[in-house]
């Protein structure tokens, strides 16, 4: 497990959310979004900073965010892939996009490429149906996919940008 | 038909609050908290028949009324904008493009049902939204349509965007305040409804984006002026969420009752690549899906439960002869599986033994029996659960079998598919 201290200011954020709501435990999500911002990523070290910062136990916590898919846990790569493979997608070559990423990143769907940079999931229905096919990477939506978009938007994120 | 949710839909500023009210924004919050007490409203909501937008239809007045005028307790109103339903994508736009009606819409419910706090619980996903929605009640804390003493009316409200994480089953209400509360999102038995014992256990009402959109513009031209637009029963504009092989997939405001046909071929330009229609499925996902001979049944609560389905939450998507309807439901009996949050045996287990079965018969190893024992599985799901996603997990999967069983049959026998999608993906 990565050690990670959550930054100062993360800290703070958190920190501020505890009494923000009639109970402490909704500020859970809300925290978690905190950190899924700065770490991209949670264990259990960071769930018990949380914790610690809520006045809440780990367990708690953890019972919690173990519930939601959204957050990806430690090990996911730097830009996250997640293909929408529900039904609207799937009628326009959701499972050929799929293949077409495995084939490009040469790794299969939930597996992180070795120098950490992609992870490719699928996903359920990402609600943008309708210039489908859709995936989002990290926090953004890439809508109406062609191989030649999948193209650039691959090589723009190897070059960073 | 002139629009009323989506009639400044394309204009690039809307979300900005200057460009709302230029666009007369913010005209029916003084009107109704000067001019009407909050039972008024509720009066005014009931008479213009509007109803549930995010699936159920239930009648809005009607569930404001229900809050106890009596109680001690503090209330709530929640907008739902968990948007999960495959193939829903209107909130999305509603909330990005024209934040600030949505945000009046949820100013006038609060003070109709004597709430002071609100949240907009919005999927995780939508980060852009989230964003969006943020700034906008920021600017109408600003301007004094939010917070304490509202327009000088002694009215307080205070609204913040609550972001899930990914759960589907967040969606049904009762999971949504379970989640809020910081727990897993697992549903609750009702009774006790949320009217009475909701959010923290206080008085909650719960709605949908669309649902809440729709206020101010009843509260501006009246309930009778509303109440005319679309069907009797199922009044006003249904947004209709468009996808799969059309040639023009997008939201398309019109009035309830407006015939599937005209949906798909008029305002969606008809099927792509000059193929036949072969299936839609009307409402999202959980709704029963409609042959190809039914595209002439009106899109509106009673006529579409007439025709055996249902409006839902009025995503249509549509297929074409190259769909295989086995395929179909075998992909939504991973979701399903995927998304059963664990509480209920009958619906944890059911989806799962449902989508092994679908997946041996997609995969050319099914067995012959197999039609039965999905079937008999589904009845021993269907309303043995604490909340309706059970009823709903069962639906692609009976409603398939119901109108497309030879395909089922030509599967087992054949181990493949009938047709076969092609390349759609370039
Ligand atoms: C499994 C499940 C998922 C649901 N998902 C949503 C959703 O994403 N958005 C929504 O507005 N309603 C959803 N609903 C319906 C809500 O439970 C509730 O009926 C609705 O928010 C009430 O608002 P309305 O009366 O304005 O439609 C879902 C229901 C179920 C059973
Ligand atoms: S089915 Fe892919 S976004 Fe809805």
């Amino acid at each position: 497990m990565v050690q990670v201290m959550l930054s100062e200011a993360t800290q703070k954020k958190i920190a501020k959310l505890k009494d923000r709501y009639p109970e402490k435990k909704t500020a859970i999500l809300p925290a978690m979004h905190v950190v899924f911002k700065e770490v991209g990523y949670y264990n259990q070290n960071i769930l018990k900073q949380i914790a610690d910062l809520l006045e809440l136990s780990q367990m708690e916590v953890s019972e919690t965010v173990s519930f939601y898919t959204y957050f990806p846990r430690e090990g996911v790569g730097k830009y996250h892939i997640q293909v929408c493979t529900n039904l609207s997608c799937s009628l326009l070559g959701a499972e050929e996009l799929v293949k077409y990423l495995e084939y490009k990143l040469k790794i299969k769907a939930g597996q992180t490429t070795t120098d950490g940079l992609f992870t490719i999931s699928t996903v359920e229905c990402l609600g943008s149906c309708g210039t489908a096919p859709v995936m989002q990477i990290n926090q953004t939506y890439y809508e109406n996919l062609t191989k030649a978009k999948v193209d650039q938007i691959l090589e723009d994120l190897k070059k960073g940008k | 038909m002139e629009k009323i949710l989506f009639k400044y839909i394309d204009v690039p500023d809307q979300y900005e609050i200057d460009t709302y009210i230029k666009n007369g924004g913010y005209r029916a919050l003084p009107k109704a908290l000067k001019e009407y007490s909050p039972n008024d409203l509720i009066e005014m909501v009931k008479k213009s028949g509007l109803r549930g937008r995010g699936g159920a239809g239930f009648p809005a007045g009607l569930k404001w009324g229900f809050v106890p005028k009596d109680s001690p307790n503090p209330k709530f109103l929640l907008c739902n904008a968990d948007e999960g339903e495959p193939g829903t994508f209107k909130d999305r736009w509603l909330i990005e493009k024209d934040p600030h009606q949505l945000i009046e819409g949820i100013i006038i419910s609060s003070y109709a049902i004597g709430a002071h706090r609100a949240f907009i619980y919005i999927r995780g996903e939508f980060a852009f939204g989230a964003e969006r929605l943020k700034n906008a009640i920021s600017e109408a804390y600003q301007k004094g349509y939010l917070g304490r003493n509202i327009l000088g009316s002694g009215f307080d409200l205070d609204l913040e965007v609550y972001r899930g994480g990914g759960a589907y089953i967040c969606g049904e209400e009762t999971s949504l305040m379970e989640s809020i509360e910081g727990n897993r999102g697992n549903p609750r038995l009702k009774p006790p409804f949320p009217a009475s014992v909701g959010l923290y256990k206080n008085p909650t009402v719960i709605n949908n984006v669309e649902t809440l959109s729709n206020v101010p513009h009843i509260v501006l031209n009246g309930a009778l002026w509303y109440a005319k637009i679309g069907m009797p029963k199922s009044t006003g504009t249904k947004i209709f969420s468009l996808s799969g092989h059309v040639n023009r997939p997008g939201n398309y405001e019109l009035p309830m009752g407006t015939p599937l046909r005209e949906l798909i071929y008029d305002h969606g330009g008809g099927i792509k690549d000059e193929r036949e229609l072969k299936a839609v499925i009307p409402g999202g996902v959980s709704t029963p899906v409609l042959t190809s001979q039914l595209v002439n049944v009106k899109m509106d609560f009673e006529s579409l439960f007439e025709a055996g389905s249902l409006l839902g939450s009025g995503a249509v998507i549509v297929m074409d002869e190259t769909t295989c309807m086995v395929k179909v439901a075998y992909r939504l009996s991973r979701f399903y599986e995927h998304e059963s949050c664990g509480k209920c045996v009958p619906c944890r287990e059911g989806t799962r033994w449902i989508r092994m079965i679908m997946a041996r018969i997609e995969n050319g190893k099914g067995r012959e029996e197999d039609i039965d024992l999905l079937l008999d599985i589904c009845t021993n799901i269907a309303g043995k659960t604490v909340c309706p996603m059970g009823d709903a997990a069962v639906v692609p999967i009976m409603s398939t079998i119901q109108k497309f069983r030879e395909e089922y049959e030509y599967h087992i026998k054949n181990k493949k598919c009938m047709v076969d999608l092609g390349t759609r993906f370039v």
